[in-house]
């Protein structure tokens, strides 16, 4: 519904407001440009100002790989056990009512509040074998979770945890329960009611949820490195290696390094991109103008849009 | 209606309807489970930490003057990043929603990338500009306070922007027609008709910028230089404490910082449901 210079009621706002309305863009552009576009591109422009190759061969020894490596397990173990237990909640906090849901809400939303690295200190202090909690206690067990990837997994694990979450809760407020009681009436169970049912009407807020907590997941830098010791070749991630590279002056190598955490974030701008694009269509059809992105946490923090 | 009242009231189900995702009772213990196992305990034990040596113990680990310097630049440039984020965020949803241009779509969807890309690219992005070898005459924020609130700026970009457009993009042009007919003038329109509407998706997305500002670290790590009693913010300082071993001094500075930004949180939740309430 955004106001079109045909409208006989604005026309004076839009007549009084040229000079304002490039004045406006002029100093929107400006300041994300000089925030955002002009950064990120000197980054690209950087990293290879001595050459492709020198940019490859900085994230490709040996010590590289293995940080890329350590990400991708860190993604590959904390989303898909996000995504189960997200839908999980999502379920529960919307189509359950018990006690204690106002706290299970709040809870969720804590790893949006909580600095990166308190959350490494908080599993510090229960894992650590010097002093934590259960630390002793698994260490008996035989896993050792600071110093390990086990720790940097749980790490991830916390930080990711509710986009799946916050994504999937306003879809299924939206499509309400009608056809599932439908289904469950018809004889269904509840498993096949989830997957025929549920499942296929949340999937997009799920895909999206599962970008945004892949996106977190592989970029995570405060806690893990509070929780993985930062040991070269065992427990550095390409985000803890880019630091180190940047602190042992290999500047060149940091940005290349930066290239490919930046490509990675592209790919998941275009993958929200599109996704929001099909949704939209989906829910709106396609006279939608603009597409506001959906990825500022869904806090539970009323803003006022029920009033209308 | 929850699903479980309805199975049970309107279609008793067969025993083996129960199994699915376990019944209600199992699958609610799961997630419960999990989020006390994953995010509740890990906040009990920073809790119960920084009270180990007493409340003694704790004040004087929070009022040691190099966490006093880091708590008090933390706020500060938080609350100037918010500030910032309020005018230019509003400012920009306005652009992206009420204006036409090209490669309006790019910049759309540009917006969201502080959010995809990690926080330590964040810093070294910046770094590029206005690092010791910047390029523009701006160079040479890096090691300095104003680095320390670029960083900020650059991580919660998103927040009032995608909070406010949708807002934006629902108003109701007529109000503004109406306002235009009885002869007010942009400004006031602005003033007295839009913004109202917008205020609390304004709040709101500056109360996030604020809780992330405030816990902010990857991104400041390379940028601010962590210089003590300068540049060092709140999250730097308890990152050096645990690596030095003073786990109890730096769980009680994380109390502090999780008291601030989950007590801001808290405060715009009272906040929004006061003016719904109320009524604007």
């Amino acid at each position: 519904m955004a106001v079109s210079s045909t409208d006989a009621g604005t026309k004076n706002i839009v007549q009084g407001g040229r000079l304002a309305r490039y004045g406006l863009r002029t100093v929107a552009l400006t300041y994300l440009s000089l925030l955002l576009l002009i950064p990120v591109a000197l980054v690209f422009y950087k990293a290879f100002e001595e050459g492709f190759s020198v940019a490859w061969e900085a994230v490709s020894t040996p010590e590289a790989q293995h940080a890329i490596y350590l990400t991708v397990l860190m993604v590959v173990i904390a989303v898909p056990i996000n995504t189960v237990f997200g839908i999980a909640c999502a379920i529960v906090l919307v189509r359950h009512n018990f006690r204690g849901k106002a706290l299970l809400n709040a809870a969720i939303d804590m790893p949006f509040a909580i600095s990166p690295v308190v959350i490494g200190l908080s599993l510090v202090l229960l894992y650590s074998t010097r002093d934590g909690w259960f630390g002793q206690d698994l260490a008996a067990a035989g896993i050792e979770v600071i110093f390990t990837p086990v720790g940097m997994v749980l790490a991830t694990m916390f930080v990711s945890l509710p986009f799946v979450v916050r994504e999937v809760v306003p879809v299924l407020q939206e499509i309400g329960d009608d056809q599932e009681q439908a289904a469950s009436t018809l004889g269904a169970g509840r498993w096949q009611t989830f997957w025929r049912i549920t499942l296929p009407s949340i999937r997009w807020g799920v895909t999206y949820g599962v970008i945004l907590a892949t996106a977190r997941a592989l970029g995570e830098f405060g806690a893990v490195s509070v929780v993985s010791g930062r040991i070269s070749g065992s427990t550095e991630t390409l985000p803890l290696y880019l630091r180190k590279l940047f602190d042992t002056f290999d500047v060149a190598g940091a940005y290349a390094a930066a290239v490919v955490l930046a490509l990675l974030a592209l790919v998941v701008l275009f993958a929200m991109n599109f996704i929001q694009r099909r949704d939209r269509a989906i829910l709106a059809g396609p006279s939608v103008a603009t597409e506001p992105g959906a990825l500022v946490p869904h806090l539970d923090v009323p803003d006022g849009k029920e009033n209308r | 209606m929850s699903q479980g009242a309805v199975t049970t009231a309107d279609a008793p189900p067969r025993p083996g309807h129960r199994l699915g995702l376990g019944g209600p009772g199992l699958t609610r213990g799961l997630v419960v489970g999990y989020i006390s196992v994953m995010v509740l305990l890990p906040i009990a034990a920073v809790t119960a930490t920084s009270l180990e040596g007493g409340l003694a113990a704790f004040w004087d680990a929070v009022t040691a003057p190099q966490a006093v310097a880091a708590l008090k630049l933390t706020v500060i440039s938080s609350l100037i990043v918010v500030v910032v984020n309020v005018v230019f965020g509003t400012l920009i949803a306005w652009v992206l929603v009420r204006d036409q241009f090209r490669g309006k779509r790019f910049i759309n969807s540009l917006v969201d990338l502080p959010f995809a890309l990690p926080t330590i690219v964040a810093g070294l992005v910046l770094l590029a500009l206005y690092g010791e070898n910047g390029v523009l005459g701006l160079s040479g924020v890096s090691f300095t306070k104003v680095g320390v609130v670029l960083a900020l700026l650059f991580v919660t970009l998103p927040f009032v922007i995608r909070s406010v457009q949708p807002v934006l993009l629902e108003l109701d042009a007529e109000m503004e027609e109406a306002a235009a007919s009885l002869g007010a003038r942009p400004l006031t329109i602005f003033r007295r008709v839009v913004l109202p509407n917008l205020a609390p998706a304004i709040v709101a997305g500056g109360a996030l910028a604020f809780a992330r500002a405030v816990g902010e670290f990857g991104s400041l790590v390379l940028i601010s230089g962590n210089i003590p009693f300068d540049t060092e913010v709140s999250s730097v300082y308890i990152f050096g404490q645990i690596e030095s071993g003073n786990t109890e001094s730096a769980a009680a500075v994380s109390v502090v910082l999780l008291a601030i930004s989950v007590g801001m949180l808290f405060l715009i939740n009272l906040l929004g449901r006061w003016t719904l309430r109320h009524g604007s």
